[in-house]
């Protein structure tokens, strides 16, 4: 099987002068493996009142691809948005999430579909971890009936019910409470589940948090709440806007644990961990330190209270696909060309899905109506005349 | 549903001294965290008054709140006696039926579980469900309403009490964005069937921040029901059917009307939602009222019954959407209309009827709808202030008579 490869290898690539490690018939069917491998953080973990995981994370050859996909693919999906929205095909707000990939892959990586994520409007790539499609993505993104939300949502309204995705909520910091009472759902029913409530670093200011976080762990709910502190909330800094930036130590009494958001390995071991203290002792903060490459918002350039050597710096030392990159070249995994083959699969998967997406057609005018309320003990907003109906709303 | 525009016709409703009979009777007027039960009057519904005369320092006094007959339509039937009961004690009944019946009804508020609730309506709950599903809050409103809010979107049925309506206004972002919203902005994969209620309306010298009507401000946000409950009946009804609705539903109830007592049937029974209720049918004016003005509009009833008005009066208790079929009927029968509500003058639940009557019934008009509402001022302590800031059947009479010149 392994001369197969070498020879399709070969025969699409006419370069003889490969090395031979490369073209030594060591290589396994790569995307199936699952033989652990011991991976160090870059950092170790930060905790507050709890003990901190180990710095070694196990992974295997398959997950470690499964990533470098997936971000691969997140981070063309949003450059893809931001072309569409200077294209004036998507309209409003747009907050794109590149640089921050890692904690969206390495959260779903130690969860199931049946733990719930909620998060704010930076909700594009969490909304294709949990299991949405490019296609979903990019109708709502343009106010098509495919979309998620059937056009009618928008870029800060995703949902996915089935998966437990719950959303995609304009307000800062209104989805924690929400969060929490996810968590307190799943207490109720008893479920063994998890909700991670994420917010960013801005939205950390916010006084429903903290009562959130009280009555979380008053009532020993199993929340997560995950503080992605990409260091900007829209235009200002952290230091301007926090008296303390030791987010995950904000929680006083709620043990936290500071993350390099930027390993998606570390993020992976922090969330497990999270989940294991959340089931048994109550809510837990994490603090993800990330960074996002572009503005705030599509009509922020992002570069006039941060310098452009400072976003290049991060890009260089700290891209979270660059690292996974590394990580799978050294330990054999794949080829550079493989993996570049993977970046322009995606892409090409990212330019087919946009084509599909802008053919999709607008919503029809009744659907303003619909969804307002749900169908229930006659709800029907009836005109003057019972007979005649202004508006159905199922 | 129409662009609200000033009420047509917005006659004087102040007189400049009003004639009052009724003299604001004394409270334990409270800070906000104990209960303030009136312990001392009874109202029974067939307009008979009893005194507790554990009530030390009490002069005898006449409530304000004078339920009369309730219609025979809506009251016990006479085949099945039924049982009476104060308004809380129905909210209650109700409550505790939905949650044998459903294991995902919960309540969530501050003091509803060990304390029993600051109006009672939440007592002895706690006991018999246990501490997951009557759970008392820390004084957090914006956060517990969301919580109820997330709850609700995993199919949970929260019901969320606010110790005062006013205090909501802590949650309003809350209840428009989440609450409101979700349903839409989700392309409908999440519903919302939370029930959010609480006690508003103006009280005995409560002052001016625990006398707010919040119903005018809720009135525009999409995508929820409003109802107001005024009699046991149609409390226990519309709590039953809040709780089982899929859509989410403010149930305005009124510090003064807790105590009414009436005899409600035995068997299960809901209100329907969107329902206005048919209080009296008459022929020369309809009269739109809710909540607590009903009483105020039926003692002017006895009034304007012995000049020779035969009003019909309606109560509305849908506030969102209206009921327009029962009203539109009403117009066409009587063709002058006069709304009488606790509302504020400015964007209350008047001024957006008004709206929506003339728009579908202008043609069937005889005259420009009146409207009465409070008058747009916080609502003063001092007792006689207070009384001038609601409406009271002196004035509705003056309205009728004037209507129906």
């Amino acid at each position: 099987m392994a001369l197969s490869y070498l020879r399709s290898s070969s025969s699409r690539s006419v370069n003889l002068l490969k090395p031979l490690s490369s073209s030594l018939p060591l290589r396994r069917p790569i995307s199936t493996d699952t033989t652990p491998i011991t991976v160090e953080t870059s950092v170790p973990f930060t905790s507050h009142q709890c003990d901190a995981p180990s710095r070694s994370v196990e992974t295997n050859p398959k997950e470690l691809l499964t990533f470098f996909r997936d971000m691969a693919l997140m981070r063309r999906m949003e450059i893809a948005a931001d072309s569409l929205y200077k294209a004036k095909l998507i309209r409003g707000f747009c907050h794109l999430y590149d640089g921050q990939e890692a904690v969206a892959v390495g959260m779903e990586a130690a969860v199931t579909k049946k733990d719930c994520i909620i998060t704010a409007y930076r909700d594009h790539c969490t909304f294709i971890g949990r299991g949405g499609t490019l296609l979903e993505v990019f109708a709502e993104l343009m106010g098509r009936q495919a979309g998620c939300s059937k056009g009618k949502g928008g870029s800060m309204h995703f949902y996915k019910k089935d998966s437990n995705f719950y959303g995609g909520h304009g307000i800062v910091g209104a989805q924690v409470p929400l969060g929490c009472g996810l968590a307190f759902a799943q207490k109720y029913s008893k479920d063994e589940t998890v909700t991670f409530a994420l917010y960013g670093d801005g939205a950390a200011n916010q006084g429903q948090l903290f009562e959130a976080l009280n009555i979380s762990a008053l009532w020993d709910l199993p929340a997560i709440l995950v503080c992605e502190n990409n260091h900007y909330g829209m235009g200002t800094a952290e230091w301007r806007a926090a008296k303390s930036p030791a987010y995950y130590k904000r929680g006083d009494y709620v043990p936290g644990l500071k993350v390099d958001g930027m390993d998606a390995l570390a993020v992976k071991q922090a969330c497990k961990f999270a989940k294991e203290h959340a089931l048994k002792n109550g809510p837990i903060i994490l603090e993800m330190d990330t960074y996002r490459y572009h503005g705030h918002s599509m009509s922020d350039p992002g570069s006039t209270y941060r310098t452009r050597d400072e976003i290049s710096g991060v890009r260089q030392e700290r891209d979270p696909i660059e690292r996974i990159r590394k990580l799978i070249l050294s330990h054999d995994l794949a080829t550079e060309k493989e993996l570049k083959d993977i970046e322009k699969e995606v892409r090409k998967e990212v330019d087919d899905t946009i084509t599909q997406a802008k053919e999709s057609p607008m919503p029809e005018p009744s659907e303003l109506f619909t969804n307002v309320y749900a169908k229930g003990l006659g709800v029907e907003s009836f005109g003057a005349d019972r007979k005649e109906v202004r508006a159905t709303l199922p | 549903m129409a662009a609200i525009f000033q009420g047509v016709g917005a006659a004087a409703t102040l007189s400049s001294s009003p004639s009052n009979s009724f003299v604001p009777k004394k409270f334990l007027t409270s800070p906000r965290r104990s209960f303030c039960v009136p312990s001392s009057v009874v109202v029974r519904s067939d307009g008979s008054v009893n005194f507790d005369l554990n009530s030390k320092s009490r002069r005898a006094q006449q409530l304000v709140a004078n339920a009369t007959k309730a219609d025979s339509s809506a009251a016990s039937s006479s085949s099945n006696p039924g049982h009476e009961l104060l308004l809380f004690e129905a909210l209650r009944e109700g409550l505790e039926e939905e949650m044998e019946r459903d294991p995902c009804v919960c309540v969530m508020g501050e003091d509803v579980g060990h304390y029993g609730g600051s109006y009672k309506v939440t007592k002895d709950l706690a006991k018999k469900f246990g501490d997951l599903r009557v759970l008392d809050t820390p004084i957090a409103e914006n956060s517990f309403t969301g919580m109820g809010i997330g709850a609700a979107m995993t199919g949970l049925r929260p019901v969320v009490e606010g110790m005062n309506m006013g205090f909501l206004l802590l949650a309003f972002n809350q209840i428009s964005n989440n609450c409101g919203m979700l349903h839409y902005t989700s392309g409908g994969q999440f519903t919302i069937p939370i029930v959010i209620r609480g006690p508003g309306g103006v009280g005995r010298q409560l002052g001016a921040e625990h006398s707010q009507r919040l119903e005018s401000y809720f009135q525009s946000i999409p995508g929820i029901q409003m109802v107001a409950c005024s009699t046991p009946y149609n409390a226990k009804g519309l709590m039953k059917a809040a709780i089982r609705s899929e859509n989410p539903v403010i149930l305005f109830e009124h510090v003064l009307l807790y105590n009414l007592k009436e005899r409600i049937p035995d068997e299960d029974y809901i209100c329907n939602l969107e329902e206005a209720e048919m209080v009296r049918p008459g022929e020369h004016v309809t009269i739109l009222t809710y909540s607590r003005m009903r009483y105020h509009v039926m003692q002017a009833a006895k009034t304007l019954v012995n000049k020779g008005y035969d009003p019909e009066v309606i109560d509305i208790r849908s506030l969102k959407p209206f009921d327009l079929y029962t009203i539109g009927n009403s117009v066409k029968k009587t063709h002058r209309v006069l709304i009488v509500e606790e509302c504020m003058r400015t964007g209350g639940i008047g001024a957006s009827l008004t709206a929506a009557i003339t728009e579908n019934f202008n043609d069937y008009l005889d005259a420009p709808i009146m409207c009465l509402s409070s008058q747009d001022v916080p609502t003063p302590y001092a007792g006689t202030l207070e009384e001038w800031t609601v409406v009271q059947p002196a004035q509705i009479v003056t309205a009728v008579e004037q209507l129906c010149q």
